[in-house]
């Protein structure tokens, strides 16, 4: 982790070129240097964090004044920092202590309620690092009425309120304190003499995780861990050692491997996908994933396999190919410096850990670096490995056909066509922010956005699943059109899964796209393209599909003279 | 530890925190003659003092100096216990 200092270095960088996000940062204490931290942390993520910090102790102001600062700001992201010693203070004037938490949570609802009824902004909110005054000592769990008691209940009760509002994130300072100790993130005498609750060794992690919570909403998440395997995922060299005496379970140190694995099935089954690639004989390495009692992961877990002598540069592009995403989105995890270096001087954007010499410390390590953060979770994310391993399936049975429709007939592909509704948003939203290549306008829709938009009639939405004989890819692909005047429909967004590429669903979803317009009438179809570093793969993605161009990146389809485009998908 | 090995390196952490290569300090210095030295700036450059020398300074000492030479007080006070 950086330090403040060098944080603070970064403010006189050049931040031009660095996307810009419109912060707004409210905060009871004097929340300058903290400020600092995250424009400085934000240098280091390529981001451009402008922020506007409200007078110290104006959260109620900035947010019940129409005409505020903060409103006339129009901030994109709201950090709100109510800190448990301003809390502790209110406790102690308080005469009805036991609804202290429920007081508080109030509070929290009504500014959120407020900021929302106002402004189309996302909210950052801080829960609450424990302070223990000690009045009790352990028994405070049992005394309602306790400081201890009603911090931890109003932590708990805003995490359950917050489930609730699409736009809002708890920043979870009250596992920032676990990780680091209260001693480290307060200091006492700081806090005397400066009204700063916040101690500077602690301000980098705090402003790390705040800023992460911004980069994951715009989409900078990370999607798949390339694991090696020997003394990385067991303890020895399986082809050395054989399967008997690797390490795991309860031999040697194998209980600190098989806590790890428990870890990555976590991740798995969240929706991270695993990817192996080892240097090994690749019968000998799959051994154990097929015969060890021990081991956690299985076969089952492994997206993509990767066995062989070849380096391992080679070998993770390979398998950057295969699935399809940025290397950006990839954490490689080898117990070997040289592997890592080497993978680290010739790809560029992903992230290598450096793992601790010691397979103990390796959990802990990656724990503390929140590689994962994300901001939602959905039904899909736990299928997602399946979906990779029938990609495979897919793919080798392609060679076999000489004819591409000849396969693609052979596919039997059913696509489900709805509006957005409260079943596919999270979905919806969560390809809005995963689709970087195949996304003509790249523009990022929360749930919130959506649940807007599907209830906005000035919008037509499409949500398309596609499934074939091999199974089911979910919802892959999303469509949003604004209805400009009563000829002319805008595609507002385009993006699509790249799990799904050549199969002919850009044709299958203009049909359905000019089908809708024809039966409402609309005489026009006009599309735009905004590139991205990412989304060149769609540069032409208009001209293909017999669009004609009015000007740079802005396309035209006469709806009366299309003619419907083959494709091999029927709808479901 | 004597009082000028104190001053280069506070010299050096000042001229670190305060990213000014120019800033040259005498015992007579005060927050009024570093434009980068304000009330922020005086938390950072105390946590790294601390950390430089291995001391803590209670809550009274971090507002009472008035120079730098008093601080340089404060730092072999502390260093000689």
């Amino acid at each position: 982790m950086k330090d403040f200092s060098s944080l603070k270095k970064n403010l006189k960088k050049d931040f031009s070129s660095f996307k810009e996000i419109k912060v707004a940062l409210l905060g009871d204490s004097a929340t300058q240097l903290l400020s600092q931290a995250i424009r400085g942390t934000g240098y280091n993520e390529n981001l451009n964090i402008n922020i506007f910090e409200a007078d110290f102790n104006q959260i109620e102001r900035q947010i019940y004044d129409p005409t505020s600062e903060l409103y006339d700001f129009n901030p994109q992201y709201i950090i709100l920092f109510i800190s448990s010693y301003k809390l502790l203070q209110s406790y102690n004037k308080s005469l009805t202590q036991i609804s202290f938490a429920e007081e508080q949570l109030q509070r929290i609802k009504d500014l959120i309620t407020t900021i929302n009824n106002k402004l189309d902004a996302k909210i950052i909110i801080y829960n609450f690092n424990e302070i223990d005054d000690s009045v009790y000592g352990s028994y405070a769990s049992k005394v309602e009425s306790s400081f201890l008691f009603q911090i931890r209940k109003l932590n708990f009760n805003l995490s359950s309120y917050i489930i609730e509002i699409p736009n809002c994130y708890v920043c979870d300072l009250s596992s920032i304190q676990n990780q680091i100790g209260f001693n480290n993130l307060f200091s006492p005498s700081i806090y005397v003499n400066t009204e700063m609750v916040l101690s500077i060794e602690s301000l980098p992690v705090i402003a790390f995780r705040t800023v992460a919570i911004v980069s994951s909403l715009i989409g900078k998440i990370k999607k798949c861990l390339i694991l090696d395997l020997d003394n990385t995922l067991w303890g020895g060299v399986i082809g050395d050692d054989g399967i008997e005496n690797i390490q795991l379970g309860s031999l040697g140190i194998g209980k600190a491997f098989t806590e790890f694995q428990y870890w990555i099935k976590k991740l798995k089954n969240r929706g991270i996908i695993i990817a192996v690639c080892s240097k090994n004989t690749e019968s000998i390495a799959k051994e154990p994933f097929l015969k060890h009692p021990d081991m956690i992961l299985k076969l089952d877990d492994v997206a993509v396999f990767i066995a062989n002598w070849n380096n391992k540069v080679d070998n993770i592009r390979q398998i950057q190919r295969i699935l399809n995403i940025g290397f950006d989105s990839m954490v490689f995890v080898d117990d070997n410096p040289f592997e890592r270096n080497m993978v680290k001087e010739q790809i560029e954007d992903i992230c290598i850990p450096d793992l601790p010499e010691d397979p103990a410390n390796y959990l802990q390590y990656l724990s503390s670096l929140d590689l994962f953060e994300t901001t939602n979770f959905s039904e899909e994310d736990a299928k997602r490995t399946t979906q990779y391993q029938t990609e495979f399936k897919r793919l080798s049975e392609k060679m076999n056909f000489s004819n591409e429709d000849d396969y693609l007939k052979s596919l039997n592909m059913l696509s489900d066509i709805s509006e957005f509704n409260s079943f596919n948003s999270p979905r919806v939203s969560q390809l809005s922010q995963r689709s970087n290549q195949f996304n003509l306008r790249t523009i990022r829709y929360d749930e919130d956005n959506i649940i807007k938009i599907s209830n906005n009639s000035d919008y037509a939405t499409f949500a398309f699943t596609l499934e074939d004989k091999y199974g089911d890819n979910g919802l892959i692909c999303v469509v949003i059109l604004k209805k400009l005047d009563k000829d002319i429909l805008f595609i507002d967004s385009w993006f699509m899964s790249c799990r799904v590429l050549k199969r002919g669903m850009e044709n299958f979803v203009l049909n359905s796209l000019v089908t809708y317009a024809k039966e409402n009438n609309y005489k026009t179809i006009i599309g735009e393209y905004l590139p991205t570093s990412k989304n060149g793969i769609v540069a032409n993605h208009y001209n293909s599909l017999g669009f004609k161009e009015t000007s740079t990146n802005k396309w035209t389809l006469s709806v009366d003279n299309y003619i419907t485009k083959k494709c091999f998908i029927n709808k479901k | 530890m004597e009082r000028s090995d104190i001053l280069i390196k506070l010299q050096d952490i000042f001229i670190n925190i305060l990213d000014n290569e120019g800033i040259e300090l005498l015992e007579n210095t005060t927050a009024n003659d570093i434009e980068e030295w304000d009330s922020l700036t005086h938390i950072q450059l105390i946590v790294e003092i601390e950390k430089e020398f291995f001391i803590r300074f209670n809550s009274k000492e971090i507002r009472k100096w008035n120079n730098i030479g008093e601080m340089i007080d404060s730092i072999l006070e502390k260093i000689k216990k």
